[in-house]
């Protein structure tokens, strides 16, 4: 697979605040790629960066082989982007904004009206076309700002947050749109979250921010197997009896708290019956048992001590004081 | 090419000014009230001396001229509101000139504000305004462009260096409303006290509207050619001043 971003030591300070630091990674050709991590993470700061929106203040990056401060137009040609808070016109009708979108990309007339109609009907907005935007829904104007991205044919489409807001149903069915877009036109797509299933379910690969930093980078399946699998709890009134009896070899780690056993293992599901068999024969009692899967937010808890929602109540004060000083700089 | 995005950004701002009925009907009120209440109620009171003029037909040009910069002004504040609702991001991050899109917003601003004051002058048909010749509304008609790409390139530069359209009614009261005042459009710069003329001079407003009113009524206080030139120019430089400060505005 060939590489269309590849990015080297960026870095972008704000003041004394250092949003994005030292981050490399690259990024192949076809892939879904969901940046990862709390609010106040660097994720849109890396996407700025990447969009030609921001400088950085260190480091370097190539889109679709072209470097971000040297060539911003050709990146800007090769990329489509939807952005985090919505840049439609309200008082424009649906074709409309396709229309101004498609005339400043400079995209000739016959090819403009074709290009348009068939993107209007993969977004299924297609009997919604001459309506005004400031009548459409949150996931219309999310659906029509993606298919507004896709109309220059761009090599590789941005998506902030594309489903920051939405109703879980709405989420659901645009998560179905990104992966059916990946597939068919054959595109690049890298997409900011902080909803851990969303990155779980849509990604091939995932790289997980904290405070500027990549913290680890890989599929959502290695990520989840590489903190240790999965873990069992066993609610009785006897713990420490369980502990005793579960010394197996299959058994990576156990602890023991308020009454309740967690341990942790590969393939859960195939060592259930072992367990309570094993129980069983030494006459310890199970009030209840559960089996949990690692998710994408035990990976983040397991490199950073902390959950996503503990972390983004912790960078709120900081977030603060970046926009603070960003709108002194204005002045 | 560069035409083209132009052409983009200046039809952008027509459907919105054609589509908005109601916009147009109420930004028409003030001029209408003022040619209403100073044009006919003031006339019997006012006399302008030296002039031969009844002051209905005196402040017409003006109130013309007050149309096309009030319009112009928040065409070109325009660019704020874009920035509130996000619009302006999907402009800024498209592969093209800033020059072609701050040139294609002037543009569209200089048309409204023109098609405004056509509108008012038509209202000022019924209200007493004598018509000169042909020739002579041509003239009005180029000092309305000119006086419309100077003020909507003003309101992109004051825009431009603004974060949030909070301040816009701030701008309205004490930028654009003394530079109506002081520029003779609502009395003749003859009458004023001296220390005040050289000001009123310095306002490239006085200009325009001394050209509307040597084209509408035949007379004028200031040579128009002056008065084409002293104009002409002060829309070059708010047009380069507008475009350069849009080209370091952030998103």
């Amino acid at each position: 697979m060939s590489v269309v971003i590849h990015i080297d030591q960026l870095t972008k300070r704000f003041n004394n605040l250092v949003a994005v630091d030292k981050v490399s990674f690259d990024i192949d050709h076809g892939e879904i790629f969901g940046i990862l991590g709390p609010n106040g993470a660097g994720k849109t700061t890396i996407l700025s960066m990447l969009a030609t929106m921001l400088k950085p203040t260190s480091g370097s990056a190539t889109v679709n082989g072209m470097d971000i401060e040297r060539e911003e137009d050709g990146v800007r040609k090769s990329i489509g982007i939807v952005f985090q808070t919505q840049s439609l016109d309200d008082e424009l009708t649906a074709w409309e904004n396709m229309d101004f979108h498609g005339r400043l990309y400079q995209i000739p007339s016959a090819q403009r009206n074709q290009r348009i109609t068939e993107l209007l009907r993969l977004v299924k907005l297609t009997d919604r076309k001459d309506d005004f935007v400031k009548t459409f829904s949150g996931g219309m104007r999310r659906r029509l700002e993606i298919a507004r991205g896709l109309l220059h044919h761009p090599v590789i489409l941005f998506l902030d947050e594309p489903t920051l807001g939405l109703d879980p149903q709405t989420r659901n069915h645009l998560w179905q749109y990104i992966a059916t877009l990946a597939r068919e036109k054959g595109i690049t797509i890298i997409l900011t979250t902080h909803y851990m299933e969303e990155a779980d379910h849509l990604c091939n690969r995932v790289a997980i921010i904290d405070h500027g930093k990549v913290i680890a980078l890989d599929t959502p399946k290695n990520l989840k197997d590489g903190i240790g699998g999965d873990v069992v709890t066993i609610r009785s009134p006897k713990p420490e009896a369980i502990v005793q009896a579960l010394k197996e070899s299959w058994v990576s780690h156990m602890e023991q708290q308020n009454g309740e056993v967690t341990i942790s293992l590969q393939n859960a599901e195939l060592h259930v019956s072992a367990i309570v068999t094993l129980l069983y024969e030494k006459r310890i009692p199970i009030d209840s048992l559960a089996i949990n899967k690692p998710t994408l937010e035990d990976v983040f808890l397991s490199f950073t001590g902390k959950t996503i929602r503990e972390q983004e109540a912790d960078t709120k004060g900081s977030m603060q004081n970046m926009q603070m000083y960003e709108r002194m700089r204005h002045r | 090419m560069i035409l083209n995005v132009t052409y983009t950004i200046w039809l952008r701002t027509m459907k919105r000014y054609l589509r908005l009925k109601s916009r147009i009907i109420g930004s028409i009120g003030m001029p209408l009230f003022f040619l209403l209440f100073l044009g006919l109620g003031l006339n019997s009171v006012v006399t302008i001396p030296g002039l031969g003029q009844n002051y209905t037909q005196f402040i017409i040009p003006g109130i013309v001229c007050f149309m096309v910069v009030y319009t112009s002004v928040q065409s070109g504040i325009q660019i704020l509101w874009d920035k509130q609702f996000g619009f302006l991001k999907e402009i800024l991050v498209a592969p093209v000139s800033r020059f072609a899109i701050v040139f294609g917003q002037t543009l569209g601003g200089a048309t409204t504000a023109f098609l405004q004051g056509i509108i008012v002058m038509v209202i000022s048909l019924f209200i007493g305004l004598h018509t000169v010749n042909l020739i002579g509304f041509l003239i009005a008609f180029g000092f309305m462009v000119l006086i419309g790409i100077a003020f909507t390139a003003f309101g992109i530069a004051i825009a431009s260096r603004m974060e949030d359209p909070t301040g816009y009614q701030f701008i309205m009261s004490f930028v654009v409303l003394p530079i109506f005042g002081l520029s003779g459009a609502i009395f003749p710069i003859s009458s004023l006290p001296a220390w005040i003329v050289p000001i009123t001079l310095c306002d490239p407003l006085t200009y325009g509207v001394e050209g509307i009113r040597y084209g509408l009524t035949g007379i004028s206080q200031i040579n128009p050619i002056l008065c084409l030139a002293a104009l002409g120019f002060f829309a070059i430089v708010m047009t380069i001043v507008g475009a350069f400060l849009f080209r370091k505005m952030n998103y």
